[in-house]
């Protein structure tokens, strides 16, 4: 078997094989509903029910997308200049860090001076996180994927740390929690009564941010050139690695603005669970969007879809919740996939 | 002093033999896999579903050696998934890997949950026992360490000797060598390259899942989610570390595990005064740093990560 | 004679009707090619012109389209090296294929035993490998490692990897574009040794002199299709070169001029070993308007030369100076800065970067400096200037748009060139700029340099092809081992002389 380029992938293919790639998804997942003993269709329905029935369903897809729209942002810049970043689990929760540290009384400043002040810091926290292992890249060679991998680890249990130390909250019952931010330093809510919160608004702002700079800017251009071939860029002049330190903080800065929203808008303070996977997730939201950041937006909520989805589902249907993580894992090999066939022909000769 | 004297302490190096042995089996998966070319970044996920395969085998009334078996069948399966994505279709070994471990992992807790819908707390097996050497598990200190073991640790260090005698003295270890170095060198041979390293996937990931098995069959009786815990990266940098040779591997290997064995005493000595969490930190420190410090001197296989086309210049 | 006669009458491998086309281009068209035995065939063609698809088509690493091919009489299933290798077919690649972790004796053992044995038999290997490397005067040490031998003794270990497995027909791809002219000698002596013994060779060759010397009969090919067959006791090397090229080739206009001032200069310069062979104590003046080249065999300093003139390597010792400047913190921007201009060997993996389109491409060396203001790209200033280059430079594109692995080698190198020389370079770095480019690609980018050279440029041209060099050249200096020989003016020196001295004696060092 051999993989020719196709010099014009053709607009139908471009489609299609996506559209392919999203039915072997559900046909894989309704093997295992039926596995489960429930019928896919009715199994189905109530999924999109769940993220999309009504303005609740709706706006807890958006609340949960949130979260998912700062990671795959991370994950696309990084992986555009071939930067493996698959830490932005632990960029969210230094963001989220910071955000608890500045906003329990710290700084005590209003809010339209303090919230940005503290998106600033979690930016920049979060940027040095993903710095170290790409200084680690280019000084010494080491493998980013590796490091940034086990960083996920090390912040996990410095979290962990902190809230049964210097953080914790004192009227916390003895639970690893910090206290709540100050309500200066929480984010509205955009409709009233619901979660929803001006996080996914920040988000939006990022998606269109990023996209200007990857299309427009000198540094989105460096970025794509290094990406695509480090040693030609090299050559000619583009200041390799001074455009990975760059793209580390942008990424690394994204990944944390996550744990912010997350903390500033929808929990109020830094527990253990704060992310539900997000940074590996994000990696799933950024290969379906192709690495394009207003396609980021769009992917973050499908997938947040299937979580919101699935969780209403498996309480009506008793199906293990567990399937939208087997479909979100499943989509991203099939997309994967149909991608590259969209844009090699397969010779089998 | 106290900080000494736990290395002499049996228990110590029981327990140091016992930690090394899942990354013993993982490490040398993704040795064969990374020497024929090929990062292997499903080793997470797959060591998950190992653990659970094999555990639910002997769970559901199969023999300890038939949930073993699952579980390598399992992760061989897992492996010819990532190896037919990233070989024949040449797709990114990084996010196919990472793809693959986020498949295995949730399909395991979504069959765990459609196993055991109901119960809070999981099932207990009768797990492999301690197998003592006649005579020689009596020698003092290293004598209960290295003789007194489950069968899957003996297991262990006999899969590194395979792994060593296949990759240096056998032709099928010639042809994985050089696939990873040169594959146009085992093409103009008349050798398959993708068949190569689609084989040292397969065979690679099963020995990640027997590793992953080991965790609820002889270290533990149960599965648990987050039981692997980052053990498969960990075993990443222990390849690196190793220099991708068996021998070297290993001696990291018990290295890393003798550390953490301990640092799990250290923490009972010194456990009021510094956050325990400081000591849990300590592995994936150390293996960063082992990383950074074999880094510039690492040989590793010239064509690792670069998908194979015929004929390609 | 008789006897010659009835050996000869025996075809060992006819191709017939083989063609290939890859998208748009035909490598190969409706190509009928037969070898007796005990022959040597050579198949000559420029680069480009289906020399080496059509080989890769034999040994089974492409599927022809079309055609047929038959060995020993039987049929050969398309596709298969594996299949060919059955047949008595070996293959000694261009680019080596060997592994160098490992053995000599691993090497060539790899794939030749049971791949299900528990052991390799290293006994019987080592045994067959001395018989072998006895029987044909291919000494080798089996036991050493791949990565230390050098490109000749790698050679050897190709040769004996098709022996090993008895093969009766050997193709050999270029087999001298890495030797030097001694070495070359070696290994056609030990081609005529083969032969007597019954093998039958296609040497795959553009140099007409060794066609001459080692081939008894010659296969032209010309853009893919057969030029004309001819016995090398019957024909001259201007016929075959005129069966090569298919027109009369201007050589280009090198009439020399005045020398200028010394643009750039480096003083007893030694490179770290990072990139090949380092350079040793180098001293190089080049001169605006003239032609400076560096003749010598591939991989004895030419790249870390290039790089120091590239901006990726520093001196480790000595100075660079230019103008009369050592220019500080010396880098691809430095050099683009200090007006050097940088036509890099690979094309494809460092001149472009080949999934961005045209306009993405020209502007890499010069996005800082012009096409962006506070940070932000001039796309349409960008666009205007790669139709700009693409009219100017004769590039045959759809559209700025194009991503640029799509354009065909020869549109590519021309585009690059127009990025080097647009903003009138003082110093233009050549380093082989025409290697595998077509006929007319060839006399427009030699046509450029000298351009360039005549508006008072410094060209350094570094090119293992010695004709290129010579007759580009106004002053040439040798290359060997990561040392450089003083210039020598036109025709100084002579061929062989210069051989001598690309082989590592006797090179003249200023």
């Amino acid at each position: 078997m051999r993989l020719e380029p196709k010099p014009r992938p053709s607009k139908i293919a471009l489609i299609l094989y996506p559209l392919g790639a999203v039915a072997a998804t559900l046909l894989i997942a309704s093997l295992l509903v039926m596995a489960a003993g429930a019928s896919p269709l009715s199994v189905f329905g109530l999924v999109i029910k769940g993220a999309a029935g009504s303005q609740f369903a709706l706006l807890e897809t958006l609340t949960r997308a949130t979260p998912l729209i700062f990671t795959g942002l991370a994950v696309a810049v990084a992986f555009r200049a071939r930067l493996w970043n698959i830490g932005a689990e632990a960029q969210l929760y230094v963001g989220g860090i910071v955000t608890v540290v500045l906003g329990t009384g710290l700084l005590p400043l209003p809010a339209p001076i303090l919230i940005p002040v503290i998106m600033l810091a979690t930016i920049l926290a979060g940027g040095l996180v993903l710095l170290g292992p790409a200084i680690l890249k280019t000084r010494f060679g080491v493998d980013e994927v590796v490091t940034t991998l086990l960083l996920n680890f090390v912040v996990l249990l410095f979290v962990s740390m902190l809230l049964e130390g210097v953080l914790k909250d004192p009227m916390g019952l003895g639970w690893p929690q910090s206290q709540m931010v100050s309500t200066d330093a929480r984010l509205p809510r955009i409709v009233e009564g619901r979660r929803l919160h001006y996080g996914f608004v920040i988000a939006l702002v990022a998606a269109f941010a990023v996209w200007f700079v990857m299309k427009k800017t000198a540094l989105g251009y460096e970025m794509r050139a290094v990406g695509v071939n480090a040693e030609a860029a090299r050559f000619a002049g583009i200041p390799v690695n001074a455009v990975l330190m760059k793209t580390a903080l942008i990424s690394g800065g994204l990944a944390a603005l996550g744990g912010f929203s997350e903390v500033a808008g929808l929990k109020g303070n830094l527990t253990l669970d704060l992310s539900s996977g997000f940074g590996y997730t994000g990696i799933v939201v950024a290969m379906l969007a192709m690495l394009n950041p207003l396609g980021v937006v769009a992917a973050a909520i499908f997938v947040a879809g299937i979580f919101v989805g699935a969780d209403a589902m498996s309480r009506a249907a008793g199906v293990p919740s567990y399937i939208a993580e087997v479909m979100v894992a499943t989509a991203l090999l099939t997309m994967v996939t149909a991608i590259m066939l969209s844009r090699y022909k397969v010779r089998w000769r | 002093m106290e900080f000494f004297d736990i290395l002499f302490t049996a228990s110590f190096w029981v327990a140091a033999i016992r930690i090394a042995s899942p990354l013993i089996f993982a490490t040398m998966g993704e040795l064969i896999c990374e020497r024929a070319g090929v990062l292997n970044l499903g080793i997470e996920g797959i060591m998950v579903a190992g653990a659970f395969a094999g555990w639910v085998t002997v769970y559901a009334g199969g023999d300890l050696w038939t949930g073993v078996a699952v579980a390598a069948l399992v992760g061989a399966a897992f492996g010819l998934v990532h190896a037919t994505l990233t070989e024949p279709f040449g797709l990114s070994q990084h996010v196919v890997g990472i793809g693959i471990t986020l498949l295995a992992t949730s399909l395991t807790y979504f069959t765990y949950r459609i196993v055991l819908p109901q119960v809070s707390s999981p099932p207990r097996i009768e797990p492999f026992r301690n197998w003592a050497v006649p005579y020689l598990s009596d020698i003092p200190v290293v004598g209960p360490a290295l003789f007194n073991q489950t069968p899957l640790t003996y297991l262990a260090f006999v899969t590194v000797a395979v792994v060593a005698w296949v990759l240096y003295r056998t032709p099928l270890g010639l042809a994985v060598r050089a696939a990873g170095e040169n594959p146009s060198a085992v093409e103009a041979q008349g050798l398959s390259v993708t068949g190569i390293r689609m084989g040292a996937v397969m065979a690679g990931s099963a020995l990640m899942a027997v590793g992953g098995a080991f965790l609820t069959m002889s270290a533990f009786n149960s599965f648990f989610f987050e039981m692997v815990n980052g053990r498969g990266w960990i075993c990443i940098a222990l390849v690196v570390f190793g220099s991708w040779r068996p021998g070297k591997a290993l001696v990291g290997a018990l290295l890393f595990a003798a550390f953490d064995a301990y640092q799990i005493r250290l923490q009972q000595v010194a456990g009021g005064i510094v956050p325990y969490q400081a000591f849990l930190m300590m592995p994936y420190l150390l293996s960063i740093v082992a990383l950074v410090l074999v880094a510039r001197r690492a040989s590793y296989p010239r064509a690792l990560m670069i998908p194979y086309q015929k004929g390609e210049r | 004679m008789a006897d010659d006669t009835a050996r000869q009458a025996q075809t060992v491998l006819r191709l017939s009707g083989i063609t290939k086309r890859f998208g748009a281009l035909t490598a190969n068209d409706a190509i009928d090619l037969d070898l007796k035995r005990g022959e040597i065939v050579a198949l000559l063609g420029e680069n480009g012109a289906g020399k080496t698809t059509l080989m890769n088509i034999l040994f089974g690493h492409y599927v022809a389209d079309a055609g047929a091919i038959e060995a020993f009489g039987k049929p050969l299933p398309p596709g298969d090296p594996r299949a060919a290798l059955g047949a008595g077919i070996g293959m000694v690649h261009q680019h080596f294929t060997l592994a160098d972790n490992l053995t000599v004796l691993e090497n060539i053992a790899l794939g030749t035993q049971s791949i299900w044995s528990p052991r390799l038999d290293r006994t019987s290997a080592r045994a067959r490998i001395a018989r072998l490397s006895g029987e044909f005067g291919l000494s080798i040490d089996p036991s050493r490692a791949v990565s230390d031998l050098a490109v000749g003794e790698r050679q050897r270990v190709e040769i004996l990897k098709a022996l090993y497995r008895d093969a009766r027909i050997l193709i050999l791809d270029e087999p001298t574009a890495v030797l030097t002219p001694g070495e070359t000698e070696a290994l056609f002596a030990t081609l005529k040794l083969l032969v007597a013994q019954g093998l039958s060779i296609i040497f795959i060759s553009h140099k007409l002199k060794e066609v001459m010397a080692v081939a008894d009969r010659v296969v032209v090919l010309r853009g893919g299709r057969l030029a004309g067959e001819r016995r090398t006791a019957e024909t001259t090397r201007q016929e075959l070169a005129a069966l090569m090229v298919g027109q009369e080739v201007a050589l280009p206009n090198a009439a020399p001029r005045e020398a200028g001032p010394v643009l750039l200069e480096l003083r007893s310069v030694s490179t770290a070993a990072t990139a090949g062979t380092p350079l040793r104590d180098v001293a190089l003046r080049l001169h605006g308007g003239v032609i400076t080249g560096i003749a010598g065999v591939s991989g004895n300093g030419q790249a870390a030369l290039a790089g120091l003139l590239s901006g990726t390597l520093s001196p480790r010792s000595g100075q660079l100076l230019v103008g009369d400047a050592a220019p500080a913190g010396w880098s691809p921007c430095t050099a683009l800065d200090r007006g050097i201009a940088r036509i890099p060997e690979d094309r494809h993996a460092v001149g472009s970067i080949a999934d961005m389109s045209v306009t993405e491409n020209v502007i890499s060396e010069r996005y800082r400096t012009e096409f962006s203001r506070y940070g932000m790209i001039d796309w349409a200033a960008a666009r205007r200037f790669a139709e700009r280059l693409i009219a100017d430079y004769d590039v045959k594109c759809p559209s700025p748009e194009t991503r640029i692995r799509l354009l065909s080698g020869g549109n590519m190198q021309k585009l690059i060139l127009g990025r080097a020389l647009d903003p009138d370079p003082v110093v233009i770095l050549a380093n082989q700029p025409t290697r595998g480019l077509d006929i007319g690609a060839v006399a427009y980018v030699h046509a450029r340099l000298i351009e360039a050279r005549d508006r008072g440029a410094a060209v350094l041209l570094i090119s293992e092809d010695l004709d290129e060099v010579l007759s580009l050249s106004d002053r040439v200096h040798v290359i060997a081992d990561g040392e450089i020989s003083r210039p020598f003016a036109r025709g100084e020196k002579s061929i062989s002389e210069l051989g001598e001295m690309m082989a590592g004696h006797g090179l003249e060092v200023a």
